[in-house]
């Protein structure tokens, strides 16, 4: 008898074979992910992905959960409507860097700085991969994309510290390298409570990686190997990304503050007294 | 099912639009609303978030149109009633997510106070501009429906019309106010809970696991689920299959669209609501919807004066567009005049149908104000010319 | 003409706005009449002058707007000119004495004044002045009920202010009733 994948319950297996290139770090991610979620302690029906649109998003099409694949760059706000509705559900968001921090920027500060509670982990691969490889705001100056064919020259965003100072209350980076320590990280993400974010740089071999001579999966991955360091509780400031420079990995923040519905019954209980019940969700 | 007595203020209440529209979504059992501040809307949120701490709802003020209207997605499938709020400019930045609804088949409800427009236009004045981009705001085909309430009382009523047609068909539905309407205050009654009907959502009674998500068993609209309920559900806004899967062929893409169109189209007769008066016998039939619509019976009554025939249509709803009922009247005979608060949209609708066999005949106007009736009345007596 | 346009105008602050919710809502939910009340928005409608106008008739209100009002409430000078104009050759002009001089009514108008922000400060709250105004126009035009106007009053004011209130829609009545 053919040994079973530990993961394989968690996969919607009649969709496999995925889309994503050979060499892509998207399998390792979803593996990890799934490693993750079955060793916490949360019932696995009340655990809800959303993606957004793009190569990472199409995770949720991958997890046999419940699952979400919404608009470009819209992710959190449809999870937090999603969680707030039903504040008992785990909400989990996965997906790009582009998706995540270009078109959908301004969802990611707001739901930091609510605290909303839900984690988001960022597959961050430099790159938009889905629609061939164009430059995002995490793509380090020099990298070259189909939209910066002479090389990137925009600032990117450190995004350790981007989530870090809009409010979230645990922040890790790892590699796709560093499978051990991301499943333990995904794991105290979402066992948080409050707004956790993860973020995985994650080999794009096809596009990024070709355009920028980095080699295949396999050379990216070594790359990741020799070049990261792990300094956790580091300074966010400190931790910005350089083109084929040193990759700093570690959880950097875990902290404690009042999610948005603790917040929210704490003040309404104040203001309107015993006649409130708290709100545990609309049914 | 009856509404829940709870969200039900009953009485005689001196209601503007926007407030009124607020107690509709209480009755009519919405417990979700994300929005983002914008006049004339604004006190429909306003409203909203005082008065849904008490009966159990949960309204967040979102960093923005987009996601409000986004949220409220997220909110449904986890089970709730829910809604967004805005006008002209909101409006256009929600019309991606009015595609996303559209196509998870997500039963929600887009309310927009309409004001002058394009662009920021005339924030505290009204307009009926926005009646096309309500139909055909995002891409793709899909279909939706459209209520124009013309009073406060409507706006309180046609809330949870679009609430129980949005469950119904799994559609957005629009409810297209008016400044005018929005911020006029009149007397509203509110009746008994139980007096009011409630459309409920219909579950699967499929066990975990035997679950198709867009199975139709040869009606129109699928059953439902929420997340939490065991059936590890995929939802995409890509073209699907029953199971939700994506599916990237011709053949998945025409039965999707088909059945989204066509769910509302086969069942517009049952959807559409219209309120007649004196068409009979009419010569020309005065179409009109929202605040035009009172302002146009003003303007009938000044031609009936003069022994003119002259019937009134009021469209309650918008979309669907009464097709069969204005082919009915073009084949009798009858002229038509459409007064509208834009230079002609919904008027584009009744030539499409008319077919160019009566005389149908616009009365624009780029909004700010209501119409003259007086210039209603000399479009009606130049149709009977 | 069964409908009859009425201006309720004065200063930010005042209270209009308010005078004209209690004047449609004693019309409307406890006489049964039709009342429609618009007022203006925005930017233009947080100058010096200030308008609620509503329309009370017999049968529904087609056309929402007032155009020329039969009755002029002016609480504030610069109301009294801006409004005037508009208003009917016989029209009839409610205004507080003391803060608005009636100059350039025509022959056919009626003219009617109270000294409410005097009466309210003796009744200890100068911002209920516009109570005051709603009592004396109650009793001025006979357009609604006083029991009527009471009710809208008690239904319109904060809880536990509407001794307060009552008080000075009594005294404005009064004073109205007195005059004519």
């Amino acid at each position: 008898m053919e040994p079973k994948n530990p993961v394989v319950d968690y996969l919607r297996m009649d969709r496999i074979p995925h889309i994503w290139c050979p060499g892509c770090g998207l399998g390792t991610v979803v593996n990890c992910f799934v490693r993750a979620i079955k060793t916490c302690d949360i019932p696995r029906d009340l655990i809800s992905v959303v993606s957004g649109i793009g190569c990472t998003g199409r995770m949720a099409g991958y997890l046999k959960l419940d699952s979400f694949h919404t608009t470009h760059g819209r992710p959190i706000p449809f999870a937090t409507g999603l969680k707030l509705a039903n504040p008992k559900l785990k909400v989990i968001v996965c997906s790009g860097d582009g998706d995540l921090f270009s078109i959908g920027g301004n969802h990611f500060i707001h739901a930091a700085r609510r605290n909303t509670d839900m984690t988001i982990i960022c597959v961050n691969n430099f790159t938009y991969g889905m629609t061939g490889g164009q430059v995002t705001p995490t793509t380090p100056i020099e990298a070259i994309a189909s939209t910066t064919p002479y090389g990137n020259t925009e600032e990117p965003f450190n995004l350790s510290h981007l989530a870090e100072s809009a409010g979230a209350v645990y922040v890790a980076r790892w590699t796709t390298f560093h499978v051990r320590q991301l499943i333990k990280s995904i794991k105290e993400a979402v066992q948080k409570s409050g707004f956790s974010f993860v973020e995985i740089i994650s080999p794009c071999p096809t596009l990024y990686g070709r355009r920028n001579k980095l080699g295949d999966g396999l050379e990216m991955m070594r790359a990741f190997k020799e070049k990261s360091t792990v300094r956790n509780g580091a300074d966010t400031r400190e931790v910005g990304l350089d083109f084929k420079g040193g990759i700093v990995c570690g959880k950097f923040i875990d902290r404690e503050r009042p999610t948005y519905l603790e917040r929210y019954n704490e003040r309404m209980t104040a203001r309107l007294g015993a006649s409130y019940k708290p709100y545990e969700g609309v049914l | 099912m009856k509404a829940d007595p709870k969200g039900v203020m009953t009485g005689a209440h001196f209601l503007d639009g926007d407030h009124a529209c607020c107690e509709g979504a209480l009755a009519a059992g919405c417990r979700f609303v994300a929005g983002y501040p914008i006049t004339p809307s604004t006190e429909v949120v306003e409203r909203i978030a005082a008065r849904f701490p008490a009966v159990g709802g949960m309204f967040i003020q979102m960093e923005d149109e987009i996601a409000s209207s986004i949220a409220i997605q997220g909110a449904v499938w986890a089970g709730a009633k829910a809604m967004t709020v805005t006008s002209g400019p909101g409006f256009s930045l929600m019309m991606e997510h009015i595609g996303l609804a559209a196509m998870l088949e997500t039963p929600c409800v887009f309310v927009n106070v309409q004001r002058g427009g394009p662009s920021t236009g005339l924030p505290t004045l009204p307009g009926q501009a926005d009646m096309m981009q309500a139909r055909w705001g995002s891409h793709g085909d899909y279909e939706v429906i459209a209520f124009c309430p013309n009073s406060p009382q409507e706006c309180f009523d046609l809330t949870i019309e679009a609430f129980n047609m949005a469950e119904i068909y799994r559609v957005p539905v629009m409810l297209m106010l008016d400044e005018c309407v929005g911020h006029m205050t009149e007397k509203v009654v509110i009746p008994e809970a139980d007096a009011i009907e409630i459309a409920e959502r219909r579950f699967t009674g499929a066990k975990p696991g035997e679950y198709l998500p867009y199975e139709t068993n040869g009606n129109w609209v699928p059953p439902m689920v929420k997340a939490g309920d065991g059936h590890y559900f995929h939802m995409t806004g890509l073209t699907h299959d029953e199971r939700g899967y994506p599916v990237m062929n011709a053949e998945a893409q025409e039965k999707c669209v088909h059945r989204i169109v066509n769910k509302i189209r086969e069942n517009a007769d049952a959807i559409v609501r219209l309120r007649e008066a004196e068409i009979e016998d009419a010569d020309v039939v005065v179409v009109s919807y929202g605040i035009t619509s009172r302002v146009a019976l003003k303007a009938i009554s000044m031609a009936q004066a003069e022994g003119i025939k002259v019937g009134h249509m009021r469209l309650v709803t918008a979309w669907p567009f009464p097709e069969n009922r204005i082919r009915r009247l073009a084949d009798q005979g009858k002229a038509f005049v459409m007064p509208e608060l834009n230079y002609g949209q919904m008027y584009l609708e009744l030539e499409r149908v008319v077919q160019g066999r009566t005389r149908s005949l616009l009365v624009p106007h780029g909004g700010g104000t209501v119409h003259d009736p007086e210039v209603i009345y000399r479009k009606i007596k130049e149709a009977v010319q | 003409m069964s409908a009859t346009e009425i201006k309720f105008s004065g200063f930010g602050g005042q209270g209009v706005i308010l005078a004209g919710i209690i004047f449609g809502r004693a019309a409307s939910i406890y006489d049964n009449k039709f009342a429609t009340l618009t007022q203006s928005f925005g930017p233009e409608a947080r100058g010096s002058a200030c308008s609620a106008q509503l329309i009370v008739s017999e049968d529904q209100v087609l056309y929402p707007y007032v155009t020329r009002p039969q009755i002029l409430m002016a609480m504030s000078q610069e109301a009294f000119n801006k409004f005037l104009p508009e208003t009917t050759d016989d029209a009839t002009v409610i205004i507080e004495e003391e803060l608005v001089k009636a100059t350039g009514l025509k022959p056919g108008m009626k003219l009617y004044g109270i000294p409410a922000t005097r009466i309210a400060e003796e009744l200890g709250r100068k911002m209920i002045l516009n109570i005051v105004m709603v009592g004396f126009f109650t009793a001025v035009t006979g357009l609604v009920g006083y029991e009527s106007a009471r009710e809208a009053v008690k239904d319109s004011v904060p809880q536990g202010t509407e001794v307060m209130n009552l008080k000075a829609f009594d005294r404005g009545y009064q004073y109205g009733k007195e005059l004519k």
